[in-house]
């Protein structure tokens, strides 16, 4: 077939399953929630509530549609747009399946060989943030302000470690290029995924993609408590929808990039290797990356419910000072593995070293402070 | 005043431990929580209408007019619970009656259903327990109108529910409902 229609092909594949993901994952996020809280969740539209985002979808659509009188026209309007597009954008460069290289098979990804990858993906989605930027402005609602500051200030200070994070995987490699970086774990099966020499960066990449799309436990910028609805308050019906769209494929592309880059992509032991050939194997690889996808989409919302919401304060010294230099830390010690040729598994115990150090900082800290609001009400009660 | 030097007590943080500060422990045991009441907990929901939610004897829903032992109505027409209606919506239109042990009853008695808060002060003012809130919540009518209890629909409400079990404490005199029960514990209500 022409290369062509592959791309049109797997457009259409990618466009129809995220939308239609989405949508039952907001199906899936409500039913996971009430389950942790001890309550059914939807169960009155169709069996188990299974066509309630139709029912949802369609009060999106005939909803009416409410432009506030005193709203930036064009900005309202462009920044859902901008939202949406961004993170589709950003999506056309993940590969969903094994992909040969050859130019005459169906390649599962819409930019096949795209050896700038990682940064498309990037640059891509940081342009996201100007979806919440133009959000909040344009509604003239200074709670959407503040909302949009907020989120803003999260966005671009978790694009740092959410970068630095992936330095290692892209040293290790040798490439940006994802197809590139699947082949160099599967060459040696499940012992090469990235997530035994990258387990700390691994870890900061998810945490920073959780802060990126503004999900608990960083999600101070949609919280309905503080802010209404946030950067989002002043839109309604579609508009609102495709705010949520773009949240949840951000999430997928997300979980994607975390199976892809740290935990093999499709490769799984015995039957999904680099060599496997048997009648079906790419549909199985398919399957193996899908389901890997969805269990960490499971977790991202398991964690929702888990830990409390981080306050913005925190939220910052967070990433300032504990993330940026970890990553950085982690990006020397992969540079001298890469300069010495030392061995990859000693990267192993120097994330752990760098965790055991950075929590005894963090709890020398934490000892500071109480010293000194010890030493404060001592000198207060002292005075007083 | 100024507070007293003694009445302040200085809290210190309890020391945090390295594991701790990992934030590891927390987060697994948060998880583990999670877990369980998704896989363990029964959920708490209860699906109506399918299954109907089991009401306290002194629920106040719908009123009715009680009869007495001969079948008349019990209500005296003193105007007692129109008088202390907060949210005014009794009426009633007192005549004499044709029996010999009875001044007074009442022609016609509407409650707009609409308006009543549901409060049972009515209740509490009858002296001699004629008006009575059920435990019937899920009413419905079409047009204002139709909300309009007059007298027969207040008794038909008596006759459907006296065999309800969910009586009143008030509804035969002398004698209590379930509810009386309850007020062993504390004593009588004064």
């Amino acid at each position: 077939m022409h290369p062509f229609l592959h791309t049109v092909l797997a457009i259409s594949v990618v466009l129809g399953a995220t939308m239609g993901a989405c949508a039952y994952l907001i199906w899936l996020e409500r039913k996971l929630a009430a389950w942790v809280q001890d309550r059914v969740g939807p169960n009155r539209v169709g069996k188990f509530g299974l066509l309630q985002p139709l029912a949802d979808g369609l009060k999106f659509l005939l909803k009416e549609d409410i432009v506030p009188a005193h709203v930036d026209k064009a900005l309202y309007f462009l920044a859902p747009s901008i939202s949406i597009f961004t993170t589709f954008l950003a999506f056309s460069a993940v590969p969903f399946g094994p992909s040969s290289g050859q130019s005459g098979e169906f390649q599962f990804v819409i930019a096949p060989q795209l050896d700038i990858g990682i940064l498309f993906l990037f640059a891509a989605g940081s342009l996201a943030v100007y979806g919440i930027i133009l959000g909040g402005w344009a509604s003239n609602n200074k709670y959407s302000m503040l909302g949009a500051l907020r989120s803003s200030a999260q966005v671009i200070s978790y694009e740092i470690p959410l970068g630095l994070s992936l330095m290692g995987v892209i040293l290790l490699t040798g490439s940006l290029n994802l197809e590139q970086v699947i082949n160099h774990q599967t060459a040696r099966g499940v012992l090469g995924w990235h997530v035994w020499y990258q387990p700390l960066a691994c870890l900061i990449f998810f945490m920073s993609a959780l802060a990126e799309s503004n999900r608990l436990p960083f999600d101070l910028p949609e919280c309905e408590q503080e802010l209404v609805g946030g950067y989002h308050t002043e839109y309604s019906a579609m508009k609102f929808a495709m705010f949520f769209l773009a949240e949840y494929t951000h999430v997928i592309t997300v979980s994607f990039l975390v199976a892809i880059l740290f935990f093999g992509g499709w490769q799984f032991p015995w039957i999904a290797e680099a060599d496997s050939v048997y009648p079906g194997a790419t549909v199985v690889k398919v399957l193996v990356l899908l389901v890997k996808v969805f269990a960490f989409i499971l977790f991202i919302m398991l964690i929702r419910w888990t830990i409390p919401r981080y306050r913005y304060d925190q939220l910052m010294s967070l990433v300032w000072y504990g993330l940026i230099p970890l990553t950085v830390l982690n990006l020397v010690c992969v540079m001298f593995v890469k300069q010495f040729g030392l061995p990859e598994v000693w990267l192993l115990p120097a994330s752990g070293a760098m965790f055991v150090g950075a929590t005894i900082v963090s709890a020398q800290a934490a000892k500071r402070r109480v010293s000194r609001g010890l030493r404060r009400s001592a000198a207060v009660q002292g005075g007083g | 005043m100024p507070i007293q030097e003694h009445e302040i007590h200085w809290i210190e943080e309890p020391e945090i431990g390295f594991w701790e500060a990992s934030l590891l422990p927390g987060i697994a045991a948060g998880i583990r929580t999670t877990l369980r009441h998704m896989f363990r907990e029964p959920s708490v929901t209860q699906e109506y209408p399918e299954v109907k939610p089991d009401l306290p004897a002194n629920y106040r829903g719908v009123h009715r007019l009680n009869r007495d032992d001969q079948g008349r109505v019990k209500c005296v027409a003193c105007f007692l619970c129109a008088t202390a209606c907060p949210a005014n919506c009794i009426e009633i239109v007192a005549a004499e009656t044709p029996w010999p042990d009875r001044d007074k009853y009442p022609e016609t008695f509407v409650i707009d259903e609409l308006r009543c808060i549901y409060c049972g002060m009515c209740e509490e003012a009858c002296p001699v327990d004629a008006i009575e809130l059920t435990s019937i919540y899920d009413l419905t009518g079409k047009s204002r109108q139709e909300m309009l209890f007059d007298r027969e629909k207040l008794l038909s409400v008596y006759d459907e529910t006296v065999d309800s079990g969910k009586d009143p404490i008030r509804t035969r005199s002398g004698e209590l409902g379930p509810a009386s029960t309850l007020l062993e514990a504390k004593g009588p209500a004064t």
